[in-house]
């Protein structure tokens, strides 16, 4: 198996003699400026979008068998958009709204990751 | 056949068993980097400790050519040993013998070996080295792996359980460790994970390394389920002999008294390394050896949600668990991982008889939308049930902030703690004064002609009435307010007066946690 070489050694989360020297950030707690460290986790936590359901992602990552749909097109909530084949089941993906397809993102065949744009309305 | 000729057949058959899968096969073990399963066996254990049982033992698959396969010790090696004298019971699975694959009579072995721990009442420990399930086995293999985790979930709190992962340990095999007390993992040679790359490469697309996957570092750091990383198996091994010192045999027991020594307060002075204002960061672990003998602290779970620290150190020669907020790290709060990673360990102090040691030092739970979805309420609410459902003795000293939701959480009075102390600087409010002020004299502060000046001035007054320890005090929520330098004495009593302590809570078949 190949496994990439790790540069860093064996990293206590905070070395001790880095104490004095770390280069501190601010956290703000109820108004209050804490001076800390911040961790990889917190530093990539995904930060939080309101909803768009004209923006159709898809839910799991997969391929896409068949789309349904033209751009242009008017459509109604509960029509069939496409079927994803994910985890060898062939899903049905159904419009979420009412609208009109401004644009499709994907081709048949395609294989897309999770959270990918699909399929866009108006 | 004369006595004589037996015994001779005897030791020519143990030989044979001794080479395991063959020098081919432990050369392929050696080229990995590992040692074989007895070499790790030896290593850990007393020398000349470690005796071993079901040598012999032979599998029973006659399908897919199985019938004709000589696997000795059918993949696993079982016995009985000591470290540091106490009586250990151990499994080794032997990647040289068909990849340590889980047949029926592997299984049966390290059940066994289970069961002898469970009778006898000593610590198991499992080291993990396998390709999984023996898919030629089929159905067995799968009923091996579920009586094996049976088995750890009855042991679990009564006897220590140690999984040791020197190797592979995939798919279903993967929750034996998960159900342990305690789980090592060495750099470049543990690999766990439920569903390996080339699924997720067929499943999904995604393409990922066995190492980024589930090595040693992403469950030391990300995931949380190692709880010890060592940079080889050597390191591993101390690691492990060490834990033992700290823990009793079994939960009946106590752990072994050492002779006390007093820490390095020439290095570790309490005063000294708390800056005095609340926002400033430090080191929670120095205030930790400076009060454990001769300044040591085990800790556990270094890597991962570092805003909390556990481990083990002694007091008086006496094992300690601290929980400590970490004021370096995020300021110390609580979140998800915080909270999970401090309450397994409260429950495990709690079943094993440890007294629990937790220092006070945070701004609160965290806030973020992240947090809120991750289920921070279900999961910060598993820290408070373990504090208050331990009736080992439990001791705080509040050492800075104690905040809120934070201060109710680590181990308050109000969660019955038996002893409450408090530094001179520690603040013990609802909020940080800042955040208090804006709120309360809102309207004074936007009234004002100048309310950047007029929300200065209410904060320093909040500061000085409510940022101390002496409100707290003046309701008997602390019990004493001390000087840092008396600290360890402090606790020495508290944990001395304790020994004997009794907390009968009502009968129940158990708790329903928010795992």
């Amino acid at each position: 198996m190949a496994t990439k070489p790790k540069t860093s050694t064996k990293a206590s989360a905070i070395k001790e003699e880095e104490v004095s020297k770390v280069r501190f950030k601010t956290l703000v707690i109820n108004d209050v400026k804490y001076k800390t460290l911040l961790t990889e986790k917190f530093k990539n936590r995904e930060k939080w979008e309101e909803p768009n359901l004209k923006k159709i992602l898809s839910q799991i990552p997969g391929t896409v068998i068949k789309v349904y749909v033209e751009e242009g097109q008017k459509v109604k909530e509960g029509d069939l958009m496409m079927v994803l084949e994910a985890m060898k089941m062939k899903n049905k993906i159904y419009f979420p709204i009412d609208g009109t397809v401004k644009k499709i993102y994907v081709t048949e065949n395609e294989k897309v990751p999770k959270k990918h744009l699909m399929v866009e309305l108006k | 056949m004369s006595l004589k000729r037996k015994i001779l057949e005897l030791q020519k058959k143990r030989e044979k068993v001794l080479q395991g899968g063959g020098e081919k096969a432990i050369e392929k073990q050696v080229a990995m980097g590992k040692m074989t399963a007895r070499e790790r066996i030896i290593t850990l254990l007393d020398e000349n400790s470690f005796h071993e049982y079901d040598m012999f033992v032979e599998h029973e698959a006659r399908d897919f050519g199985m019938a004709t396969k000589v696997l000795h010790g059918d993949g696993v090696i079982i016995g009985t040993g000591t470290i540091y004298g106490a009586p250990i019971c151990i499994y080794a699975q032997d990647f040289t013998v068909a990849g340590g694959s889980l047949g029926l009579m592997h299984a049966r072995k390290i059940t066994k070996i289970m069961d002898h721990a469970m009778k006898l009442r000593v610590p198991l420990i499992g080291i993990n080295d396998s390709g999984g399930a023996r898919i030629q086995e089929g159905v067995n293999s799968l009923a091996g792996y579920g009586e094996i985790f049976y088995r750890n979930t009855i042991a679990s709190g009564v006897i220590p359980q140690l999984s040791v992962i020197l190797g592979p340990c995939a798919g279903g095999a993967v929750y034996s460790p998960a159900l342990t007390d305690f789980v090592f993992v060495v750099d470049k040679i543990s690999k766990m994970f439920i569903t390996g790359p080339e699924v997720i490469k067929t499943v999904l697309g995604e393409e990922i390394s066995m190492e980024d996957l589930g090595g040693a570092r992403v469950h030391s750091e990300i995931t949380g389920n190692a709880h010890f990383y060592a940079e080889s198996e050597i390191e591993c091994f101390d690691q492990v002999k060490k834990l033992i010192t700290y823990i009793p045999w079994n939960n009946s027991k106590k752990a072994h008294s050492f002779e006390a020594k007093e820490p390095k307060i020439d290095q570790y002075k309490i005063d000294e390394i708390i800056p005095g204002n609340p926002k400033d960061p430090y080191d929670v672990r120095d205030v930790v050896r400076a009060v454990t003998d001769d300044s040591d602290f085990f800790e556990i779970q270094e890597l991962w949600a570092a805003n909390i620290v556990i481990g083990f150190g002694r007091m008086g020669g006496q094992t300690v668990g601290f929980v400590c907020n970490q004021p370096l790290v995020l300021a110390g709060v609580l979140d998800v991982d915080s909270s999970d990673k401090a309450a397994r360990f409260i429950r495990y102090c709690d079943s094993f008889n440890i007294p629990i040691v937790t220092l006070v030092d945070l701004p609160g739970y965290l806030p973020g939308v992240d947090q809120e979805h991750a289920g921070v309420i279900r999961h910060g609410a598993k820290i408070l049930y373990a504090y208050s459902e331990a009736t080992v003795p439990k001791i705080t000293v509040i050492l800075r902030k104690a905040y809120g939701g934070g201060y109710i959480a680590m181990n308050s009075r109000h969660l019955n703690a038996d002893f409450v102390f408090a530094l001179p600087g520690a603040e013990i409010a609802v909020m940080g004064p800042e955040g208090a002020a804006n709120i309360i004299f809102r309207k004074e502060i936007m009234g004002a002609e100048d309310p950047e000046k007029m929300r200065k001035q209410k904060v320093k007054e909040y500061k000085e009435k409510f940022a101390n320890p002496y409100v707290a005090a003046a309701k008997g929520y602390v019990d004493s307010v001390i000087e840092p330098e008396e600290t360890r004495k402090i606790l020495l009593h508290a944990i001395e007066v304790s020994q004997d302590k009794v907390d009968r809570k009502p009968i129940k078949k158990h708790g329903i946690p928010p795992f």
